[in-house]
């Protein structure tokens, strides 16, 4: 009991900022858009938009975590997305196109993480340069043109379908969440992902495999950015070398929105999906109050600036 | 009873390049004994950690832990040797809790799943720490809220949790204040009561009158010698680590 209470005590209440920040801007657009905000189908609509940001940000959590950075998975989107397309269309069979896509995802995962672990070059070096190489594979892969994805179980599973009426996006959204929390918080693994991330010199004193757990989680997030690309190309019925080019900061923002410390040690899998769903809802708010897309990438873009001013001011306190 | 001392080092050489940073290094270290090591900046203390801690390779020589000789292929393995080591920089996490940095790397799970058992890890760490009479206010603080003294306690209390009656102390006070030092040392006291043998490099030759039972001198590599605590003047001391007669 004593125990529980200490427990309590020692949270941290600004690591759970975004909830209130989405409590806030919830509450704002349900009475300022009162007539549409608040209806079911708008706001499954902010969980469908945000589902392959939501995917990808689990993924970035770890990375993140673990303080390293994975700026390729907006181009690995493009790349999986379009050879899950292309397997479908040659083979017709779409379980081996979507286990394409995700493999797809793992090596390009595996390399980023060999390169960082291996050769010893700075994430941020290595994923600028492999995010640039895969634009150009995701264009010269089909020539620019989109893939069209016309098999109904694929579209059903990734993109249109729904269980007990609830959209089947939804649904990968949980199951992605829910797989990430427990790896991060329950497992092993996740303990030392944070170790690693919070002191690399103290983990491998320990005995954990500091470079073996940097290669997991550069697999975890490519594994997620290929998910992502294969939900874009189920919902969208096609994929195209454009898919996910956007992405980056938006996932970005919502895992550091999310509460995950950009220079590691900190990881929030369900801070995160929170950071996304904010992230979208603004982005919804945004369209319903008659904004353009050049007026929302501002105000994205100044949402992002001040997600990161605090995160890395609440490390500076620590 | 040579055989069963906890740990013996027998002509550990140690070159990086042409650099002989530890030459023909011998000596046992008994159960409930404290061994400081001594000597001045760069004579090659902690390097002599870092080989019987599994972080560097000896050149020549031999370990031998209670009876067995052994050689480690990484600190990790050492580890699960049962060597353990305490860091004047404190190889622990800041950003997790105290049961955390207590279980780091050996974390207990439970269940089918695996998960993590963080209620029996708290409950073992506040053991273990009222045991060792660590204070400190709760299993769950972070241990970025606590003082260096109560987090060279928590690093001092897991070595001695994981350890098989060997602990090594690299300058486990270096960081710390005068009342801070004194907490640490009665901690270190308490581990010899507990029957572990105990290596610490200590550059503070006070400390090592206060609980050292033996006394090792390094010279630039070089074992100049080792004596009882009982039977060595201070003066003496001092012209061994320095090479300088007073
Ligand atoms: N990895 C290494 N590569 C090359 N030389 C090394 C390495 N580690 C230590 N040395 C050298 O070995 C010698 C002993 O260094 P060591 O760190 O063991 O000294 P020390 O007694 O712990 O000193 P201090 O009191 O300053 O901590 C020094 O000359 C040092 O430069
Ligand atoms: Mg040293």
């Amino acid at each position: 009991m004593t125990l529980i209470l200490d427990r309590l005590r020692t949270v941290n209440w600004r690591d759970h900022v975004v909830y209130f920040a989405f409590a806030l801007v919830f509450v704002y657009f349900a009475i300022t858009q009162s007539d549409y905000f608040l209806t079911t189908s708008n706001l499954t609509n902010v969980i469908i938009q945000a589902a392959p940001i939501t995917v990808m940000a689990v993924g970035t959590v770890f990375v993140l975590a673990t303080g390293e950075i994975d700026l390729s998975i907006g181009s690995t989107v493009a790349v999986a997305a379009l050879v899950t397309a292309k397997v479908l269309e040659s083979t017709e069979a779409w379980p081996l196109a979507a286990l394409a896509g995700l493999a797809t995802g793992l090596v390009i995962g595996l390399v980023n993480g060999l390169f960082v672990t291996v050769v010893r070059l700075p994430s941020f070096l290595v994923t600028l340069a492999t995010m640039g190489l895969l634009v150009g594979v995701a264009r010269q892969l089909t020539d620019l043109k989109s893939v069209p994805v016309l098999d109904d179980s694929f579209v059903w599973l990734f993109g249109g379908g729904k269980i007990l009426g609830i959209s089947i996006m939804v649904w990968w959204t949980l199951l992605v969440v829910l797989l990430g929390w427990h790896l991060l918080r329950q497992r092993r693994f996740g303990a030392h992902v944070l170790a690693v991330g919070n002191s690399p010199a103290a983990a491998q004193v320990t005995g954990i495999k500091v470079n073996r757990v940097r290669l997991k989680v550069f697999m975890i997030s490519g594994a997620t950015a290929a998910l992502a690309g294969i939900l874009y190309s189920g919902r969208l019925q096609g994929a195209r070398y454009t898919l996910g080019e956007s992405d980056m900061m938006s996932v970005l923002a919502a895992v550091i929105v999310g509460g995950t410390a950009l220079a590691g040690g900190k990881g929030a899998v369900v801070g995160a999906l929170a950071g996304s769903l904010l992230m979208a809802m603004i982005n919804n708010g945004l369209i319903l109050a008659g904004l353009n897309v050049s007026q929302q990438m501002i105000v994205r873009g100044v949402i992002i600036l001040i997600a990161v001013s605090l995160s890395l001011r609440a490390k500076k306190s620590n | 009873m040579t055989q069963s001392s906890p740990l013996a080092l027998r002509g550990i050489t140690k070159h990086f390049g042409a650099v002989a940073a530890i030459e023909r290094f011998d000596l046992e270290v008994a159960a409930g004994e404290i061994v400081a090591l001594v000597g001045d900046n760069g004579a090659g203390k902690s390097t002599l950690v870092k080989i019987i801690s599994g972080l560097y390779q000896p050149t020549d020589g031999e370990i031998v832990l209670n009876g067995a000789p052994v050689t480690f292929r990484d600190a990790s393995d050492a580890r699960s040797h049962g060597v353990e080591v305490v860091y004047q920089d404190l190889a622990l996490v800041d950003q997790q809790p105290v049961y955390m940095n207590m279980f780091l790397g050996r974390e207990l799970v439970k269940g089918p799943f695996r998960t993590l058992d963080r209620g029996r890890m708290a409950n073992e760490t506040q053991e273990l720490v009222t045991e060792l009479d660590v204070r400190i206010p709760s299993p769950y603080a972070r241990l970025s809220d606590l003082s260096g003294g109560q987090r060279q306690g928590i690093a001092i209390a897991r070595a001695t949790h994981w350890a098989s009656g060997l602990v090594l102390m690299d300058e486990p006070t270096a960081a710390l204040g005068v009342a801070e030092t004194a907490k640490v040392e009665e901690t270190i006291l308490r581990l010899k009561e507990r029957g572990a043998a105990v290596l610490v490099v200590s550059h503070n030759l006070e400390q090592v009158y206060r609980i050292a039972d033996r006394v090792v001198v390094l010279r630039r590599g070089r074992q100049i010698g080792t004596r009882s605590i009982a039977e060595v003047e201070k003066n003496e001391l001092v012209a061994m680590i320095t090479g300088l007669v007073q």
